[in-house]
């Protein structure tokens, strides 16, 4: 009888990841995010195929692509709203989905892993998910006294300066169903500006807003990239904002990076057949 | 013919509103104990453990396939050690507490996706994330079905009767047993339930108005 190779093996194998270590890249070099091999599927459905890229420490990157072709999977997987199928997301050089064991493999992350893991990441959505039964000021003050241990009066006062930063001063005392949706979604971003964030993702945040208020919004989000060495990752249909804001743009089709450069290139020479198409049906 | 003897209802009132006082005791203490293991199932409903989910299936599943009059007996015989009143209320209040569960659980269900995505994305422990987000947010959802849990409990309350708590019904029928006049105390205790619970649910619906956002 024919050798094989014992399925328990197999399992065990596939399980614990066994990755090479972190490249011994020097401490600046070092990508802050570097996707590396991640494949995300829901049943059947392949949503991310094996998917390599980084964002260096400070970047800007914009996410664009045709809809459903998993931009948005990629912010879910790295605020670790989603778990991935196979491949390893690093953040800072350690793992962000996987939790090292004792013997230097990578396991899949625990809950215990995740919730310190994901303090380096923010997240502002496309519906802006404020909490509605708590005040503005609230909403900012939440995490910061109960995540970060921040007293209250200090944490009402960096509240302050980030709704005064927002253009939302007036409003601490107001519920969010009484402001707009472009005022919610400066509530939002001053809300995960609140958690002192290295990485900042932004989730289509203009796609919910009627179209006078998008203006606003991605003023207040250009202030924060040039102003602050937060690293963004946007997903947004707003090509002006791409253009303006990011260093990087990457263009996506069926879960695979199709093509990556700066704004300048993409938008006036794109390599792709793929990227030409999809951005003349856009602009 | 009989007829309705005043005098008589007359007679009767202080006897049946010394029951009433009983009556609202353990209406009022049977709710909080279904409020508050209600909640705490529901939460447990949700553990992603199955080693507490099936247990707690179970169990429900038993209290509410069986009588409330049953359920009274059963407990009134094992814990005879234990005054009527208090295995009464503890009865109601577990019993009810299968049902406000499910009511909690509609309404944690309708909080949307976006709340426990947003608390994650702050980091929100699991504990602050259920106590300062999800419950403030389900419970206002289901206070007026909550409200109504507990008049339907109210008026369920003579069940008492049948392990000896000294409830308005039963001092109804102790009076009209002693003085022939069921007529008059049985309508008399009926008019008490009417007076009590019709303006709590007019309460309820204007609460229930008020909340709706």
């Amino acid at each position: 009888m024919a050798t094989e190779p014992l399925p328990l093996q197999k399992t065990a194998a596939a399980a614990a990841v066994d990755i090479a270590p972190v490249p011994a890249t020097s401490q600046t070099g070092r990508p802050l995010v570097r996707f590396d091999n991640v494949v995300k599927r829901y049943g059947d459905h392949v949503v991310l195929d094996g998917l390599d890229f980084s964002v260096r420490r400070g970047e800007n990157v914009t996410l664009i692509g045709p809809s459903g072709s998993g931009k948005t999977t990629i912010l879910r997987l790295l605020m670790t709203l989603e778990k991935v199928s196979d491949g390893v997301i690093w953040v800072d050089g350690d793992p962000l989905s996987h939790t090292r064991a004792p013997d230097g493999s990578l396991r899949p992350a625990t809950e215990k892993h995740l919730r310190k893991a994901r303090k380096k990441i923010g997240m502002v959505f496309q519906q802006f998910n404020l909490f509605p039964h708590m005040k503005v000021l609230q909403n900012i003050t939440e995490a910061p006294v109960s995540v970060l241990g921040m007293g209250r009066d200090e944490a009402e006062t960096r509240a302050r300066e980030l709704l005064d930063l927002v253009g939302l001063s007036g409003k601490t005392d107001a519920h969010p169903s009484q402001l707009s949706g472009g005022q919610q979604q400066r509530v939002a971003i001053a809300r995960a500006l609140a958690m002192q964030p290295e990485i900042l993702l932004l989730d289509e945040v203009t796609s919910a807003l009627d179209p006078e208020l998008v203006a606003g919004v991605l003023e207040l989000l250009s202030d924060i990239a040039r102003n602050t060495d937060i690293t963004m990752l946007c997903v947004t249909h707003e090509m002006n904002f791409a253009r303006d804001v990011s260093e990087t743009v990457l263009m996506f089709d069926a879960g695979r990076v199709i093509e990556s450069g700066s704004p300048e290139k993409i938008f006036t020479d794109p390599a792709h057949e793929r990227t030409r198409e999809f951005l003349t049906a856009v602009l | 013919m009989n007829g309705f003897d005043w005098s008589a209802a007359r007679d009767a009132l202080p006897l049946v509103l010394e029951g009433f006082e009983v009556t609202l005791l353990a209406t009022v203490l049977g709710t909080l104990v279904a409020a508050v293991l209600g909640l705490a199932i529901a939460i447990a409903g949700r553990a992603p453990s199955r080693f507490v989910t099936v247990p707690v299936r179970v169990v429900m599943e038993f209290i509410r396939s069986t009588p409330l009059l049953v359920q009274l007996v059963g407990a009134a015989a094992l814990f005879t050690f234990v005054e009527p009143l208090t295995i009464g209320i503890v009865v109601l209040g577990i019993h009810y507490s299968t049902y406000t569960s499910e009511v909690y659980r509609a309404g944690i269900d309708g909080v949307p996706k976006g709340q426990w995505e947003a608390c994650r994305a702050l980091s929100l422990s699991p504990r602050r994330t259920w106590q300062a987000v999800i419950l403030p947010q389900a419970v206002r959802n289901v206070l007026p079905a909550l409200g109504n849990y507990a008049i339907s409990m109210f008026k369920e309350t003579p069940f008492l009767a049948v392990i000896t708590v000294q409830e308005m019904v039963f001092e109804a029928r102790k009076y009209g047993a002693d003085h022939f006049a069921y007529t008059e105390a049985f309508t008399l205790a009926g008019l008490v339930f009417l007076v009590a619970s019709y303006p709590t649910s007019l309460l309820m619906r204007k609460l229930e108005k008020r909340l709706g956002h």
